[in-house]
């Protein structure tokens, strides 16, 4: 179970983003969350990942407290989220081939012996041809990165699963493919799902229930439309 | 019908400038290289042969840039300088880059207090001239050519710091960089796997620059009697015994190795400027790679 309380959140104290959300996933449940562009959707999911430090509230995993944020977080609560961004262009490092992205979260965590194996694997479990997997990031397609994005998020066996936009740059087919993989993954091992998007049909379709992000007792006043930290870089020395 | 001419495409001029430029720099780097390389072992002459009976004598087929006031050929201590102020200068600008690169990857990838603290200290740093830091070191050992090369070095790597510490900021804050904490790197694998490797070609490009920079510092090193030995051929010490000829009008001691300094580093600079057009990216579009 993953529990998201009273979540303040955002790049700015003065103006956080997300405000006072509470938001439970029930073990193996699939969460649809729903909202407009810019309202801090994508930041509760980060912050429900571990890669944004809330400025108040608790991520609860499976009963046990977050003990921290980004590389303050333990390896294994970190790796219990297999996190899947909205840009595969942005979420790929343009210098590994895509059988090395795949496996990395494998090497990072100590374990290299059969992992190139491992990543072929599951690059076909996503419907990914091993001819792409000596290719680079910018000799695919989005879709096919998002295939290798996906698969990198599936080969530590994630127990929650977080959706960011997965499915917003690719075509009907693709999206209908990646959500085909990810629901026979979570029918195999039982793993939670958060999806957050702005396409009320798909996440209807895909998940047990949607939530507006409005519902989410968030006060959006319109004014808190932050764009994630890419643009903000600390002070230029 | 001068209204009826093709116009020429924009940008098409200054393209083919660069294009040029980029030749000549590239034949004249390589012609410097394989001539420093190449002319010690295969002549074999004696850059150091004095012959008091051919001092101070112009240009000739003999001696193309003339002799010193000790008869000793111009052309081979020029070459034979060459050598020595490139060595210094790759050997100082590695150093200074090695330098820079730990510690702007250091500040950027860490981030919070411990960025704040080297910046800062890398602001003090700054603060201080940089030619007057160089020559306290120097001064701090005996003449000779690894004093100034760890002069230069350690006074050159704070804009490389800069850079890097630049650079790594915008990456961090690119999606796969959290994908890979997801994934459970490490700090020292993300800085390892993702963030050196995408500064590289930054830093590369600031090493590139910084030779002809320190080659000019190891000129004035050596001109002001701090660097090299005065026996010893460079860049500087070759100009700086030229000093006392070139008032009794003996021009040719002073303007071979003052073209000496001059060709090679502009051909570097211009090399270097042609990679970084490369790297730019509004660049790259223009030229169409």
């Amino acid at each position: 179970m993953l529990e998201l309380l009273s979540l303040t959140a955002g790049y700015d104290r003065r103006a956080p983003v997300v405000r006072d959300v509470t938001l439970t996933l029930a073990p193996g449940e699939a969460v649809g969350l729903l909202g407009p562009s810019g309202c801090g959707k994508s930041t509760l999911a980060r912050v429900a990942a571990l890669l944004h430090r809330p400025d108040s509230g608790r991520v609860v995993i499976d009963g046990e407290p977050a003990r921290g944020y980004r590389h303050r977080a333990p390896r294994a609560q970190r790796t219990a989220f297999g996190v899947v961004f909205q840009q595969p262009r942005q979420s790929a490092d343009p210098r590994l081939r895509l059988a090395d992205l795949i496996a990395e979260p494998l090497r990072a965590t100590g374990r290299p012996e059969g992992a190139a194996d491992k990543a072929a694997e599951t690059a076909d479990t996503v419907g990914l041809g091993s001819d792409l997997l000596g290719r680079r990031p910018h000799e695919v397609s989005d879709g096919q990165l998002q295939r290798a994005c996906l698969a990198r998020a599936l080969i530590l066996r994630p127990r929650y699963l977080v959706c960011d936009e997965m499915t917003a740059m690719l075509d009907a087919s693709t999206t209908a493919a990646l959500v085909g993989v990810v629901e026979e993954y979570r029918r195999e091992t039982g793993a939670a799902l958060l999806a957050v998007g702005h396409d009320r049909v798909l996440l209807d379709r895909w998940c047990d229930r949607t939530v507006e992000w409005s519902e989410l007792g968030s006060r959006h006043d319109g004014l808190a439309t932050a764009k994630p930290p890419a643009e903000q870089s600390p002070s230029v020395r | 019908m001068a209204d009826l001419a093709l116009p020429t495409a924009p940008g098409r001029v200054a393209r083919t400038a660069r294009t040029w430029k980029l030749r000549i720099s590239a034949t004249l780097v390589a012609g410097f290289v394989l001539a420093v390389l190449l002319v010690p072992p295969l002549v074999g002459l004696d850059e150091q042969a004095v012959d008091l009976g051919a001092k101070l004598l112009p240009p000739s087929l003999d001696h193309p840039f003339g002799t010193d006031d000790v008869g000793r050929d111009l052309l081979l201590r020029c070459v034979y300088g060459l050598r020595v102020s490139l060595l210094v200068g790759v050997v100082a600008a590695l150093v200074a880059t090695v330098l820079g690169t730990a510690v702007g990857a250091a500040a950027g990838a860490l981030g919070g207090w411990t960025d704040r603290l080297v910046m800062r200290c890398v602001d003090a740093f700054s603060s201080v001239p940089h030619l007057l830091l160089g020559i306290f070191i120097v001064a701090l050992f005996r003449p000779g050519v690894w004093p100034v090369v760890v002069s230069v070095g350690l006074t050159h790597w704070v804009s490389t710091a800069r850079i890097v510490r630049a650079e790594i900021l915008s990456l961090r804050a690119r999606p796969y960089i959290d994908a890979a904490v997801s994934g459970g790197a490490s700090r020292l694998r993300l800085a390892r796997r993702h963030l050196i490797p995408g500064v590289l070609p930054q830093a590369g490009l600031a090493a590139v620059l910084m030779i002809p920079h320190a080659i000019w510092h190891e000129s004035a090193l050596s001109f002001l009697g701090l660097g090299l030995p005065t026996h010893q051929a460079s860049l500087g010490t070759l100009v700086q015994s030229a000093r006392g000829t070139l008032l009794a009008g003996d021009w040719w001691p002073t303007l071979f190795p003052g073209l000496f300094i001059i060709v090679p580093t502009l051909a570097i600079a211009g090399l270097a400027g042609a990679w970084r057009e490369r790297l730019n990216p509004r660049r790259r579009s223009e030229l169409m790679l």
